[in-house]
């Protein structure tokens, strides 16, 4: 269905693609051709066509063509590293057969309008780093640059003569079947005049893609290397105040007695302010600590102040927990018969099972509590006006800092422009957005803008952090070896405590019910036991594959091992014939895929060697949303030393939009492993965080990682494209701690895993 | 968002007055170009750069540059921004990311390497790789893997293997080659 609406003589219409979605067309004036999708979000009122707007930015993801021929390209999700900023416009890239040559991509901040008051999100979902853009952009992003092909092959054609469906497009221009050639400069005020189909063009088929699957480096590489590219901890905004804070070291403890004199006397430091928590207000949307903040005119003068702060905190109840504890009451309680936190899956009967079983196997898994170590601190540029809050924010999901600036100013909803600079580093962390209240409440009590720098020690002493956690589980073999069943026990404090999700959902974000070996145990039961703590907890990298997996991967070894089998085949009889196996919500596991990247890093490692290599050769596999991976590692010990000779990784995502990027992040989310499985843990005592620095949280140096990561990417053209930030997460530890098994004889059921290896050597 | 530009004014050393005339403040050569620094001798450089000069391809790395996002060459031999005050850079020669490349834009190999590579994660400590790389190129024309683990960077991006790709690419002279 086509609509037209005329707006001062813009043109302004679009195709309904559903109750709220259009895919719209922007003329403005002459030369310039504008497509994008303007949408209402799910919680909004339908909106009439005519309210969608008519600027520049009204239109989310978008595509312009410009007169002489470029074409710039909105980039709607927070680019943290992922490499979204570069595949996304490439899938509208590709639609439209640009000349990527001459492509600009430009990040978009918040599309937000006013909708009777109510926010109307006017570029759809916005969210970064969380594996799901992706496969959003491909059900939607195509349909932009289709129509606007759809509209330049129109224009040609009249222009040519010559029906439509006799020419085709090429990097950047019409090609008619004698050879002439038509650039898209040439073409876009025509293009602007042509009256819209009543559906959308389809999408191209994939036999005709020029970019998708060709590896493309990250648009903003050169801005980077030449040290250009802004991040939001470097915007300079000339009045602004800087901000720099100290938290108590207790998220429910209070400030006892400041003495800031000797702060004030330093020069350049215009104010010190206290924040609190305001109370009710979910995790993540408020200040983390009650904090002291100093304002000065420079990062120097402030970070001095702040040394120059004489400050008591007075402790809250929390003061009496500490990690160790709490293990020990995760431990206790998952050899209690208290009744588990949650029943997460249940097929068969495990008991009945249980009682016909040759062999039973047990093993229990502890998993440290991690910090995020952004690389990009937390930090936020304010700027409010009587009418008017402008932010520029480090996030992984602009929506939700709108949401907290709204709340904090209640301005209206297009009254607050949240700016998303490429951010240094989200692992989930800029999920939440303590820090923006932060800079909100300081630029309100200041009556000045204000650029807000957290410190990495704040970073590291006040997160929401990933909960440690015990996993002890339970096997259940016949005499023929095969599992019969499976048990699974699980403790950890959830990262949905505090953020207004129900008890009975509490354990989502700690394990997953479709894991394996789920369905594919006749008899499975996984249930879950809720760790009370006051540390703040939240989203993380991974989250809750990469804890489980460690603990399924490694206890899947232990049971190969139990029955003197070959782990690669425990995993084979496992997984069993290439088929589709049902999953919750619909979902279904296609053990051939995941056969088929368990088959190819052993492959590659050379897997048949594994018993008698001189090194350790482990391997582990997971599924995580219709996403494949594998990994194979070799490791030797030097002495004390452990050597990782080499890692292989191979992932099946289903189509893959930019081979380089994948490659990328495939590598770097081992590698990222690695380094947490190895050395990364966070410890609390007496309440407090002890872990302040680098130093103390050591990510990997060069020396300790592999020196290449081999990746293998299955080509699956077939299946429609999935996320990949983090899919290469979750086996790496397991395929490490199994090689160390095979290396060492020593099974490592603790993480980090150096500690735990050198105290068991 | 565009990349915002600014550019600091350098300092030119007055010819006309002989002899010269003493001057207040700590001079020294930044990318090529004379500064000269009147303000606390106790500034770490790295808030010099970043907030007086506004040459923020440097970054804050943690209060002792840990994670080496902050490291810049100070005579040629890297050093932590923020670990070392003004008062210790008189007369001396610092080389931040942004004066890398030639003046004509140019890309150094290492920086066309690490373009060459996509050895970048979210970014952010990219510049401290980029001196780190350089300055150990300077100093082994054919660095081994073990000079490569000597590196003090890092990245939970984990860009390290493609670093190391970057770096074996300019010793083989193949920076911007396919």
């Amino acid at each position: 269905m086509s609509e037209r609406t005329t707006n001062d003589g813009l043109r302004n219409d679009g195709i309904r693609l559903s109750r709220r979605r259009f895919l719209q067309v922007l003329a403005a004036g002459a030369g310039v051709l504008m497509v994008g999708i303007s949408a209402a979000d799910a919680a909004d009122a339908p909106v009439p066509l005519g309210l969608l707007g008519n600027t520049f930015y009204d239109l989310g993801a978008f595509v312009r063509i410009d007169s002489d021929g470029n074409v710039l390209i909105g980039a709607r999700d927070p680019e943290t590293g992922t490499g979204v900023a570069t595949s996304l416009p490439r899938i509208i890239a590709d639609e439209l057969d640009a000349d990527w040559s001459r492509v600009r991509v430009v990040p978009l901040g918040l599309g937000v309008a006013d909708n009777n008051g109510q926010p109307r999100w006017t570029y759809g979902r916005q969210i970064g780093g969380t594996g799901s853009s992706i496969p959003a952009a491909w059900a939607d992003l195509r349909q932009v640059g289709a129509l606007a092909r759809w509209l330049l092959l129109q224009a040609a054609a009249q222009r040519l003569g010559a029906p439509a469906n006799r020419l085709r497009c090429e990097s950047g221009a019409v090609i008619a079947p004698d050879g002439r050639r038509l650039d898209f400069g040439s073409l876009v005020e025509d293009a602007s005049k042509i009256a819209l189909p009543n559906n959308a063009p389809p999408p191209k088929s994939a036999d005709h893609f020029q970019l998708i699957g060709k590896p493309a480096g990250d648009v903003d590489a050169r801005a980077i290397v030449t040290g250009q590219m802004q991040f939001a901890s470097d915007q300079q905004s000339g009045d602004a105040l800087v901000a720099v804070l100290m938290h108590c070291p207790w998220p429910d403890g209070t400030l006892e007695h400041l003495d800031s004199s000797d702060t004030m006397a330093v020069k350049g430091v215009v104010k010190v302010v206290q924040l609190k928590p305001e109370p009710g207000q979910p995790w993540g949307s408020t200040v983390i600590a009650p904090a002291v903040a100093v304002l000065a005119e420079d990062p120097w003068a402030a970070l001095q102040g702040l040394h120059s702060l004489k400050l008591t905190w007075k402790p809250g109840a929390s003061n009496s927990e500490s990690s160790a504890s709490l293990e020990q009451q995760a431990s206790a309680l998952l050899i209690s018969t208290t009744d588990p936190s949650a029943r997460v899956r249940n097929d068969g009967d495990v008991d009945v099972a249980s009682k016909k079983a040759a062999r039973r196997l047990q093993a229990t898994y502890f998993q440290p509590w991690l910090a995020h170590a952004t690389a990009e601190p937390m930090n936020c540029v304010v700027r409010l006006d009587k009418d008017k809050a402008s932010v520029v924010v480090p996030t992984q999901s602009p929506r939700d800092a709108w949401a907290v600036v709204q709340r904090l100013t209640g301005l209206g909803p297009a009254q607050i422009e949240i700016s998303v600079p490429r951010v240094g580093g989200g692992y989930g962390r800029r999920l939440d957005h303590d820090y923006v209240a932060e800079a909100v409440m300081l630029a309100q009590a200041s009556g000045k803008p204000v650029r807000l720098l957290w410190t990495n020690e704040q970073d590291l002493d006040h997160d929401y952090y990933r909960s440690g956690s015990v996993h002890q589980l339970g096997a259940v073999l016949d005499r023929k070896r095969q599992l019969l069943g499976w048990t699974q026990r699980m403790a950890s404090a959830s990262a949905l405590t505090h953020r207004g999700v129900p008890d009975n959902r509490l354990w989502t974000s700690e394990v997953d019910a479709d894991q394996l070996p789920a369905a594919l145990v006749p008899n499975y039961r996984s249930d879950w036991y809720a760790l009370n703590s006051a540390i703040p907890r939240g989203p993380a990298r991974g989250m809750p594959h990469l804890s489980n997996a460690f603990a399924v991967e490694s206890f899947i070894d232990e049971i190969a091992h139990s029955m003197k089998e070959d782990p690669l085949d425990t995993h084979l009889r496992l997984l069993g014939d290439p088929r589709q196996v049902a999953l919750s919500a619909g979902s279904t596991l296609d053990t051939g895929r995941l056969l088929n990247v368990l088959k190819l890093v052993a492959d590659r490692i050379e897997w048949k060697n594994w018993l008698h290599s001189v090194n350790g050769l482990g391997i582990a596999c997971w599924h995580v949303n219709g996403a494949y991976v594998a990994h194979a590692i070799e490791v030797a010990m030097q002495g004390q030393k452990l050597i990782i000779q080499r890692v292989v990784c191979a992932v099946d995502v289903g189509r893959v939009i930019n081979p380089m990027g994948l490659e990328g992040q495939v590598a770097g989310a081992t590698l990222d492993a690695l380094s947490t499985a190895l050395n990364l843990a966070i410890t609390f005592n007496d309440g407090q965080i002890q872990q302040h620095n680098l130093k103390d949280y050591p990510l990997a140096s060069m020396a300790q990682l592999p020196d290449a990561v081999e990746v293998i990417i299955v080509p699956a053209d077939d299946v429609p494209p999935t996320g990949a930030s983090f899919l290469a997460m979750p086996t790496a530890a397991p395929a490490l701690a199994n090689a160390v098994f095979r290396a060492t004889a020593v099974r490592v059921r603790r993480l980090p895993l150096m500690k735990e290896l050198l105290r068991l050597l | 968002m565009a990349p915002v530009q600014v550019q600091a004014v350098p300092v030119t050393p007055d010819s006309t007055i002989v002899p010269e005339k003493v001057r207040e403040g700590i001079a020294l050569e930044i990318n090529g170009e004379n500064y000269r620094h009147t303000g606390d001798p106790q500034m770490p450089l790295l808030w010099y750069l970043r907030d007086v000069l506004r040459l923020t391809g440097t970054k804050y790395g943690g209060a002792h540059g840990e994670n080496g996002a902050d490291l810049v060459l100070v005579n040629d031999k890297t050093v932590s921004a923020i670990s070392v005050p003004m008062a210790k850079l008189a007369d001396k020669q610092v080389t931040t990311v942004e004066g890398l490349a030639a003046n004509d834009g140019t890309l150094h190999p290492v920086q066309q390497a690490f373009i060459d590579e996509d050895a970048i994660g979210c970014g952010y400590c990219t510049p401290g790789w980029l001196i780190a790389a350089v300055d150990l190129l300077k100093r082994k024309k054919q660095p081994s893997d073990d000079d490569i683990d000597q590196l003090p960077n890092l990245c939970r991006c984990g860009c390290q293997t493609r670093v190391r790709r970057a770096i074996k690419r300019v010793a083989a002279g193949k920076a911007g080659q396919p």
